[in-house]
C-alpha cells in the first residue's frame, strides 16, 4: 500500500529546465521525509507538484490515498503547506490571519475564530494576536505560517524550507514545533539545505540533486553507504606526529591522512569506542601528549559530497531555488 | 501539542455557487481591512481625481467649445461624466497592484493551496475595489457639486437616473478591475502592475467623448472614440445626467449609450473573468 505521500515519476520542466527528472517517493504515514539537496535541485518544485500548486509534466502523485491530478480539491483539504516564504498577510493581525485561512478552509466563522485563538496560545504568540504581521520579527511571521498551515491539523503536511533565514535561536525554537506537531501523527515532508535539520528531523532523507533522487535511506545509512568511522588525533608535540602514525597504523583498516600543519592524524578504522580506547592507552604509554581525539561518523556534508561529486551549495542570503 | 491529534473538522463541500460567494466575501473583507489599515492610499487615490476636475474646469474650462458654447459652466457639467468614468477606470491598477503582490508574497500560494473556490481570490480583490471606487466616486461627487456640477443642466432627470448613472460607472468601474486582476497575475512585480495597470488607460480614457467634443476629431480618429467602451458609458451618464454634449454621432453605441455601456461592461468581466481565473489557477510566483 502507497504511504501518505506517494510519487512516481515526476517530470517536469520550464523551458530547456529539466526542474524534476522522474522523482519517486513513498512515505509512511506518520513519518517525516527530509528532502535534502542544493539550490535547484527540484525541492520546491516536487512539494508544488504534490501540493496541487503546479501540474507535472507526466508522473503520478498521491497525497493522503487521493490522486493529486485527479482530485486536486480533495487533496487541499487533507494537506497543509507552509511556503519558503512566510505567505502571511503582514497587514492583518495574527488573529485575522488565521481566522482568514480557517475560514477558506470551509470552517464556520465561529470555529475558524476559536481555533485561530488555540493555535496562537500554542505557538506563543497570544500577545501579538491582534498586532498586525507587519510588527512581528521574522521567526514570529514563521511560526505564524507555520500555525496558518496547520490550521485543520490536516493529516499530511509539506514544509518547504521552514528555517531558512531564521537564526539558530528561532530554528531550535521551530524544530520543537516541528517535533511536537510529529509526535500526534502528522506525516510530513520537509524540504531543506542544512544537512543538520534533515539529519535532527526527518526520519528518512532523500538526497534530490538535478531533479532526481540520487540516495534514500536514514541518517545512519547514508552516512554507513559513504563509509565507515575514523579515529581523528591531534597531538600536542609536532615531533609526536610520526610516533602517533605509527600506532594509528597498527589500529586503522586504511591509509592514515596527516595534516601537518593542524597536528592532526586520521585514521578510517572499524570497532567503535573500544578500539577508541585502546588507541588512547597506546598513546598514553608512548608518552604521546594530544589536545584531541575523537571517534568522528560522516557527516551529511560528506555524504552529499560522495553522493553527487560536488558540496552542498547552501546559500543563507536566500534560500530561494534559482531554476525556479 | 495535543490538539493537533483532534482534528478539526472540515465541512463537506457544500454547494459551489454558495461555497464561491462565501469565500469571495472571505477575500473582500480581508482586502478591506488591508485597505482601511493603508489610509494613504486610498487618500492618494482620491487626490488624483479631485485634481483633475479642479484643472479642468479652471485651466480648461473658458476656452473648451461644447455645441456650440464655450460658457465655462456649460464645460463643467460636460466634463464630469468624463471625470467620473475616468477615475472608476484607475482601479485598475489598484487591483493589478494588490494581485501581484500577493503573488510577490506567497499569498496566492497560499489561497491555491486551500479547498477554496478557484475564482474567489480574485472575486474578493474586484469586490473589495468595487467598494473603494464607489467611496472615491461619493467623495468626487461632493466636490463636483462643490465647484458647481449640477445634474438637469441641459433637460430634466430624476433621482432613478442620477442613480443608474452612478451603477453604470460602478459596472464599468468593476469590469476594468479584472482586466486588472490578469494584469496583475501577469507580471512580476506590484510597481509593474501598477504601471501596466494605468498608461494604456491614457489613449483609452482620451480617445473618447470624456474630455472634447468628438465631431471635432479626425473622422477615422472619431469612429474609434465613438465605439470606445468608455465613451458609452461617458454618453450614458450625460444622457442620465442631462448634462450638456451628447454625442450627435450615427453609432450605434451612441445612440443607445445606456444599453452598449451595460453590454460592453458585461462583456469586459465574461472575458477577462474567464481569462484572469484561468490564469490564476495555474499562477506561479
Amino acid at each position: 500500500m502507497p504511504g501518505a505521500i506517494y510519487a512516481e515519476g515526476l517530470v517536469k520542466t520550464f523551458g530547456d529546465v529539466r526542474a524534476l527528472d522522474g522523482v519517486d517517493l513513498d512515505v509512511p504515514e506518520g513519518t517525516v521525509l527530509g528532502l535534502l539537496g542544493p539550490n535547484g535541485a527540484g525541492k520546491t518544485t516536487t512539494v508544488r507538484c504534490l501540493t496541487t500548486l503546479l501540474r507535472p509534466d507526466s508522473g503520478r502523485a498521491e497525497v493522503a490515498g487521493l490522486d493529486v491530478l485527479k482530485h486536486p480539491n480533495e487533496v487541499r483539504r487533507s494537506i497543509g503547506l507552509s511556503g519558503q516564504f512566510a505567505a502571511v498577510d503582514e497587514y492583518l493581525t495574527g488573529r485575522e490571519n488565521l481566522q482568514m485561512v480557517g475560514q477558506l478552509y470551509q470552517m464556520t466563522a465561529q470555529a475558524a475564530k476559536a481555533r485561530a485563538g488555540e493555535l496562537l496560545e500554542q505557538f506563543n504568540l497570544a500577545d501579538a494576536a491582534d498586532r498586525t504581521a507587519k510588527t512581528y520579527s521574522g521567526g514570529m511571521r514563521r511560526r505564524l505560517d507555520l500555525a496558518a498551515a496547520l490550521v485543520v491539523s490536516p493529516p499530511v503536511m509539506f514544509m518547504d524550507e521552514p528555517t531558512t533565514g531564521l537564526d539558530p535561536r528561532n530554528r531550535q525554537m521551530l524544530w520543537e514545533v516541528i517535533k511536537q506537531l510529529v509526535s500526534g501523527g502528522t506525516t510530513l515532508l520537509l524540504t531543506t539545505q542544512y544537512l543538520e535539520e534533515a539529519d535532527h528531523l526527518a526520519h528518512d532523507i532523500a538526497v534530490v540533486d538535478h531533479g532526481r533522487v540520487i540516495a534514500r535511506g536514514t541518517s545512519d545509512q547514508l552516512k554507513a553507504r559513504t563509509g565507515g568511522e575514523r579515529v581523528e588525533v591531534v597531538v600536542h608535540e609536532r615531533e609526536h606526529m610520526s610516533d602517533a602514525a605509527e600506532i594509528l597504523a597498527g589500529f586503522g583498516k586504511g591509509e592514515t591522512t596527516v595534516e601537518e600543519h593542524m597536528r592532526k592524524l586520521t585514521v578510517p578504522v572499524t570497532g567503535g569506542a573500544k578500539l577508541l580506547a585502546e588507541i588512547i592507552r597506546e598513546l598514553d604509554v608512548r608518552g604521546i601528549e594530544i589536545d584531541d581525539i575523537g571517534l568522528r561518523r560522516p557527516t551529511l556534508d560528506d555524504v552529499f559530497l560522495s553522493l553527487t561529486g560536488h558540496v552542498a551549495e547552501v546559500n543563507d542570503e536566500n534560500g530561494k531555488e534559482a531554476a525556479e | 501539542m495535543s490538539a493537533v491529534s483532534d482534528a478539526v473538522r472540515i465541512a463537506p463541500p457544500g454547494n459551489p455557487i454558495s461555497q464561491s460567494v462565501r469565500d469571495s466575501l472571505v477575500v473582500a473583507k480581508r482586502n478591506l481591512i488591508r485597505m482601511s489599515r493603508i489610509p494613504e492610499m486610498v487618500i492618494f487615490g482620491l487626490v488624483q481625481p479631485i485634481m483633475f476636475v479642479v484643472l479642468f474646469t479652471y485651466v480648461f474650462g473658458g476656452s473648451m467649445k461644447i455645441g456650440g458654447s464655450t460658457s465655462s459652466i456649460d464645460y463643467k457639467n460636460f466634463l464630469m461624466a468624463g471625470i467620473f468614468a475616468q477615475t472608476v477606470t484607475f482601479a485598475t491598477a489598484s487591483a493589478g497592484a494588490g494581485i501581484a503582490d500577493d503573488m510577490h508574497k506567497g499569498l496566492i500560494d497560499r489561497f491555491r493551496s486551500l479547498p477554496m473556490a478557484r475564482g474567489a481570490v480574485l472575486t474578493g480583490r474586484t469586490l473589495a475595489d468595487l467598494v473603494q471606487t464607489a467611496l472615491t466616486l461619493l467623495v468626487l461627487a461632493v466636490v463636483a457639486l462643490l465647484v458647481g456640477w449640477r445634474v438637469g443642466s441641459d433637460g430634466d432627470t430624476n433621482i432613478g437616473k442620477v442613480l443608474g448613472a452612478f451603477g453604470l460607472l460602478l459596472l464599468l468601474g468593476y469590469a476594468f478591475t479584472w482586466i486588472g486582476a490578469l494584469i496583475g497575475l501577469t507580471v512580476r512585480t506590484p510597481e509593474a502592475a501598477t504601471s501596466g495597470g494605468l498608461i494604456w488607460l491614457f489613449p483609452v480614457t482620451f480617445i473618447s467623448n470624456a474630455f472634447v467634443d468628438t465631431s471635432n476629431m479626425t473622422p477615422w480618429l472619431r469612429h474609434v472614440a465613438d465605439w470606445n467602451p468608455f465613451s458609452a458609458t461617458v454618453q450614458a451618464c450625460r444622457e442620465l445626467f442631462a448634462n450638456p454634449g451628447i454625442s450627435a454621432s450615427d453609432a450605434w453605441p451612441m445612440q443607445h449609450p445606456v444599453w452598449a455601456s451595460l453590454i460592453y461592461s458585461v462583456l469586459i468581466v465574461a472575458i477577462f473573468r474567464t481569462l484572469a481565473v484561468r490564469k490564476y489557477r495555474s499562477a506561479t510566483a
